[in-house]
């Protein structure tokens, strides 16, 4: 198990400098970032160039991003194009984005995988067909439409919730976002968790744990759930990443200030330091999850053990 | 409908003796015959598997009606004027956001086009979109990640670890970044975008099958027999591991037509002159309380074309999975 | 989870009560003279340093947070006297500044000669990275402190004499009559030692000397500004304290104005006016900003910058219908131009209505002959090219393009050119990359006619995007700023305008009206002509 994991983690070090040197490759592709910093003159070449100098974007790219990458080691993300440090706008985004994911994911477990369960037992049955149907049209409506339809009805037409949600993002008001950001892989985890669990529900292991008699529920819990639930906590975890990063859309839409908010503000103004800093976080987060899902994996299944 | 060349393309696997395909479907039931005893189960399989799929899907209405859709959209992807007369960039600035009347069932936009005429020939624009994307993602994911899974060892490191690398960048995130800086109006950098972060989800699922099939007693006969890498690649391995790929494909169009809106949307998808449903809802989506017919037609149609592609991939998997049998 | 939403309410109040933060949206708390209003921002580009701010969101805070020596009148715009006793000259080269008595920043030290002096001296030094740094380009000693290229030769601008506690001198390097009126420009604010001495302790919570301090700045998401009780000035708050809260789209702000949970959003986007007045029962204002858009042209491009460019440009011009465009999309929010200033500046600034005259009146047959004579739009198509990560650019650009198609009666004649980013937009421009006609929007930054020409049209000028240069133009510009008498520079500076007229320099669109829309709980709310809502106002009820 520990060399597992040392594996692991060393397999991690080439994707995470694989996927940094991606997005700031990809930024630096944007181009010019000074021009949009004097409003709607041009700045004039001195400043300019000492803007540049500044941000570190006199130098190649290749520099730039050994520089960067030597300082985040340090705990040093670098400075927002507005004076502030990027370890601080994490630090409010953060907590924000990943108070929203709690709730998208407690969604996506608690009324997934009921959903899934319910459906997979009664497979053919009309509670079965209807909520395919309606997973199918959840998948199908982009999600800003839902995440827009939502704001309106229950925000301004019927009053029952904010429609945008104040700085400070109690979970309350992240209700409703939450659910619209995980409105889609909600009905992922449904679908999964139905065929998952219609899959299992015929293998000689359940059989044999009803013929020797044990109670339904029994059976349903400790056998059937817990193999079934093998691939929808990876796909859960795989979305965790996901999630975190593909908040933009909902953070636009209730305007909420974390992760999605600040990265789409980075890309606007093309500043190099804040998208690559939240990036960097983002794909350490995408790396850890993948690997607790595959420890996990593990402890649901005990035909998997690691060397 | 992809269907009947595939039901062909499995029965091929086994021979790669080449020439047309009745030919090598003839051939492809002599290997059953090899010796070695559960070595025929192979080919035995693949051509029952795709067949009885085949079977199946004729008789599930889902997947008629979804594929009758498909091809009634394919059709006014192609031709557009069958179904619509006007001209979807001609706008009459006075008649903005007005209702439905006639001559002009959906009404008109926020610049006074005819919303049905745009409507109908937004559905070019996505089925590109899709089908382009898709088939992209399928050729890059397929190859690297059979390649991957065929030879193993460094290459496969080297592989996944790439795999691994898009993987972990957030897919709207990328294609702000990337799309935000292009200036073309045609449909291309926004599939390329596609192609570009979405071969990873395509290449980890062949690479999974392809080491499946690897295993299968019939392809160490191949290679026994002193078939060529390429040739068992192609020939042998491909055709059975390619049915979780298409299943995966199938939903991953449908979801691309939708990444496309939701690119518009965030201000970097499709551009005009191009008429795509996602520029009409991006620019609706503002608009959706004092005019929702501009937003919820084209939404419309976008969500049952999606739809009819995630249901024609699921009975598809529904009818290759024996297990759900 | 908690769920109930009185929980909610309760927990906001008492953060409220203990913090003082409020809970954003709709926790803006109190009545009457304590009341705090709840105000819809943008995340300011740049650090909040007065010379650094050219953007209107950061404007907003400059403007509660500072006042310098002059002030521009919320309603007539016109520069008055704030902190000055008086400004005098006698050869419109050196001025002799007074400061008044009795004024100090928030944090009780007073405001001095000094306290102008070192603002101005840190903000033309190239080493401090000021955006609006070349604001003290016509003062003497710039250069050395902003050179083009290379490092500073001085620490201080030669111009400036600290002669008295209160008094100090200003030596331009050229004559410029008018000059004393560009000081309401919030770039010349004073600044406190503090400023200097605590930078970063500054940034995070900015001291001034307006009638506002700040009290809490969570930046990127929200600032509170709080009644200053000790503000010397006559335009003391009326209300308790202005929270201003970040709002991405200002669509999701204007739906939590209608749910009640914001007092103020100013700038209502074109997609919400067609019902704004039935929302909001006419709590909705529309008031003439000194803003113009204009369809700039690359001149560096050949194609466009053809012999018979004039005729093609009025040809466009006059096929562009504005009435139409500025009714529907824009539902009367811009008014079609008819000049190339604005409105704000009134007859006497120099607004003359009749100046375009027909070259600015749709008539899709002239213009379509017009631009046959020409020879036909260069390529066969033009693209207009705009910005469209802010602001609600592409459903006019869309419907100008229509309107150039309808008139030439072809379908893709103008296509918009929509750009990701504003920073690429400006980089392409400054690049010269144009392909074709450009989005050009100007806000004045102080209300007097050379503010629309001479940054814009003059040969090489800061924001000179097109690159137009014209020597009858240049000439004209020059007398009327030598001029001291200000009608005389203002008629010679509208002679200016009438070359722009008959070159079609740029194609003037409209003229941008500030437009907010309120609550029920506030009232006597205004916009200034730079759009701005004059926060200190506003009663709460």
């Amino acid at each position: 198990m520990g060399r597992y994991v040392i594996r692991r983690l060393l397999q991690m070090i080439p994707v995470f400098f694989g996927a940094t040197l991606l997005i700031f490759l990809m930024v630096n592709v944007m181009g010019d970032p000074v021009q949009g910093l004097c409003g709607q003159r041009a700045c004039d070449p001195a400043t300019a160039a000492q803007l540049r100098k500044e941000f570190g974007l006199d130098k190649p790219v290749w520099q730039q991003y050994l520089t960067y990458m030597g300082n985040v080691f340090t705990g040093d993300f670098g400075t927002a194009f507005n004076g502030q440090p990027v370890i601080e706008l994490m630090a409010d985004a953060f907590p924000v984005t990943i108070r929203l994911t709690l709730v998208a994911i407690f969604f996506e477990i608690v009324i997934g995988i009921t959903l899934g369960v319910i459906t997979g037992l009664r497979r053919g049955r009309p509670v079965d067909t209807s909520v395919l149907l309606l997973t199918l049209v959840v998948i199908s409506v982009p999600t800003f439409v839902t995440g827009l339809l939502l704001q309106l009805l229950l925000g301004v037409e019927w009053g029952i919730i904010k429609p945008a949600v104040s700085p400070a993002a109690p979970l309350d008001e992240l209700i409703v976002p939450g659910l619209v950001l995980a409105s889609v892989s909600l009905a992922y985890v449904t679908r999964l968790t139905r065929t998952s669990i219609a899959e299992n529900a015929r293998s000689d292991y359940v059989r044999t744990a009803k013929a020797k008699g044990l109670p339904r529920r029994r059976v349903i819990t400790r056998h059937l759930l817990r193999n079934s639930l093998i691939p929808v906590v990876t796909f859960i975890g795989t979305d965790i990443g996901a999630l975190m990063g593909g908040a933009i859309v909902t953070e636009r839409i209730f305007n909420i200030h974390g992760v999605g908010y600040q990265l789409y503000q980075g890309i606007l103004r093309q500043s190099t330091q804040t998208v690559v800093g939240f990036v960097t976080v983002l794909v350490l987060v995408f790396l850890l999850a993948n690997l607790l899902v595959d420890l996990l994996y593990a402890v649901l299944d005990p035909r998997i053990r690691y060397a | 409908m992809p269907e009947p060349p595939f039901d062909d393309q499995g029965a091929i696997a086994p021979t790669g003796a080449g020439g047309t395909m009745d030919l090598a479907t003839e051939e492809g039931g002599s290997l059953e015959h090899l010796p070695g005893g559960p070595l025929g189960t192979g080919p035995e399989k693949a051509r029952s598997l795709w067949s009885d799929a085949w079977r199946d899907l004729r008789r599930n209405p889902v997947f008629i009606l979804s594929a009758l859709f498909i091809l009634f959209l394919v059709t006014i992807a192609i031709w557009p004027s069958l179904i619509a007369s006007g001209n979807p960039l001609q706008c009459d600035l006075a008649k903005a956001q007005e209702g439905s009347q006639p001559g002009h069932p959906f009404g008109f936009n926020g610049q006074g086009c005819d919303v049905y005429t745009r409507t109908v020939y937004g559905a070019r624009t996505s089925v590109t979109v899709g089908v382009c994307a898709t088939l992209g993602v399928a050729l890059l994911g397929c190859a690297l990640g059979g390649l991957a899974g065929f030879y193993g060892g460094a290459p496969d490191a080297v592989l996944s670890r790439l795999t691994d690398v898009f993987f972990a960048i957030p897919v709207i995130l990328g294609g702000l970044v990337l799309l935000s800086v292009v200036q073309s109006t045609t449909v291309w950098p926004v599939v390329g975008f596609m192609v570009l972060l979405g071969w990873p989800q395509i290449s980890r699922i062949a690479r999974g099958s392809v080491i499946t099939a690897k295993h299968n007693d019939y392809v160490q006969a191949a290679r026994a027999l002193g078939a060529s890498n390429a040739r068992m690649l192609l020939r042998h391995i491909a055709p059975n591991a390619i049915a979780p790929v298409i299943v995966v494909a199938t939903i991953a169009l449908g979801t691309y037509i939708s990444l496309e809106a939701t690119l518009s949307y965030l201000g970097v998808g499709l551009r005009p002159p191009t008429v795509s449903w996602g520029i009409d809802i991006s620019s609706a989506s503002p608009y959706i309380r004092n005019a929702p017919h501009m937003l919820l037609w084209p939404a419309g149609a976008l969500a049952v074309t999606v739809l009819a592609f995630i249901m024609l991939g699921d009975a598809v998997r529904d009818a290759l999975d024996p297990k759900l049998r | 989870m908690r769920g109930a939403r009185h929980a909610t309410w309760a927990a906001c109040a008492m953060a409220a009560a203990l913090t003082a933060t409020a809970c954003g949206g709709g926790g803006a708390s109190g009545s009457g003279v304590d009341g705090v209003v709840s105000a819809s921002w943008g995340d300011p580009q740049n650090p909040l340093e007065p010379a650094n701010t050219n953007e209107v969101q950061g404007g907003k805070v400059l403007d509660m947070v500072f006042r310098g020596l002059k002030r521009y009148d919320p309603k007539t715009g016109e520069a008055k006297d704030m902190l000055a006793e008086k400004i005098d000259t006698s050869d419109s080269v050196n001025f002799a500044i007074t400061v008044k008595d009795g004024w100090t920043f928030s944090n009780g030290e007073k405001v001095t000669a000094r306290s102008f002096v070192d603002a101005w001296n840190y903000g033309a030094d190239l080493r401090n990275n000021q955006r609006n740094a070349y604001f003290f380009g016509y003062i003497d000693g710039y250069t050395a402190l902003h050179p083009d290229s290379g490092d500073p030769t001085a620490t201080t601008l030669s111009g400036l004499k600290i002669t008295g506690e209160r008094t100090f001198t200003v030596k331009l390097s050229q004559k410029f009559s008018t000059w004393p009126d560009t000081l309401g420009y919030a770039a010349f604010a004073p600044l406190p030692r503090a400023f200097f001495d605590d930078h970063a302790g500054w940034l995070a919570k900015p001291v001034g000397n307006g009638p506002y301090t700040v009290d809490a700045y969570a930046r990127g998401s929200q600032m509170s500004l709080r009644r200053w009780d000790g503000y010397p000035g006559s335009d003391k708050a009326l209300n308790g304290g202005v929270d201003l809260v970040v709002y991405t789209d200002n669509n999701t702000a204007y739906t939590n104005l209608l749910a009640g949970n914001l007092d103020l959003v100013d700038d209502v986007p074109a997609a919400q006016l067609k019902n704004v007045k039935t929302d909001l029962e006419g709590r909705y204002i529309n008031t003439p900003a000194g803003i113009i858009q204009t369809l700039a042209f690359p001149y560096y491009d050949k194609a466009w910058n053809a012999p018979d460019g004039a005729k093609l440009r009025t040809g466009l011009s006059r096929a562009i219908n504005r009435q139409q465009i500025t009714d529907t999309i824009f539902q009367k929010t811009r008014t079609p131009a008819k000049d190339w200033t604005s409105p704000v500046l009134g007859t006497e600034g120099g607004f003359q209505d009749t100046l375009c005259g027909a070259s600015c009146e749709y008539d899709p047959a002239a213009a379509k002959k017009l631009i046959d004579e020409a020879g036909g739009i260069p390529g066969g198509q033009m693209k207009i090219t705009y910005n469209a990560d802010t602001g609600s650019h592409k459903d006019w650009v869309d419907a100008v393009c229509n309107s150039i198609n309808n008139a030439l009666g072809e379908d893709q004649a103008c296509v918009g050119n929509p750009i990701g980013t504003f920073a690429d937009f400006r980089g392409q421009i400054t690049q010269s990359k144009m392909p074709g006609p450009f989005r050009a929007g100007w806000q004045m930054d102080y209300p007097l006619i050379q503010n629309f020409l001479q940054p814009l049209y003059y040969t090489n000028a800061s924001s000179n995007d097109g690159k137009w240069s014209n020597k009858d133009f240049d000439r004209l510009v020059d007398r009327a700023n030598a001029e001291s008498d200000t009608a005389k520079a203002v008629a010679l500076f509208q002679q200016a305008e009438e070359v722009l007229r008959d070159q079609m320099a740029a194609i003037p669109l409209w003229y941008q009206n500030g437009s907010a829309g309120y609550s029920h709980r506030i009232s006597n709310v205004a916009l200034n002509p730079f759009s701005v809502p004059v926060y200190n106002e506003i009663k709460v009820a």
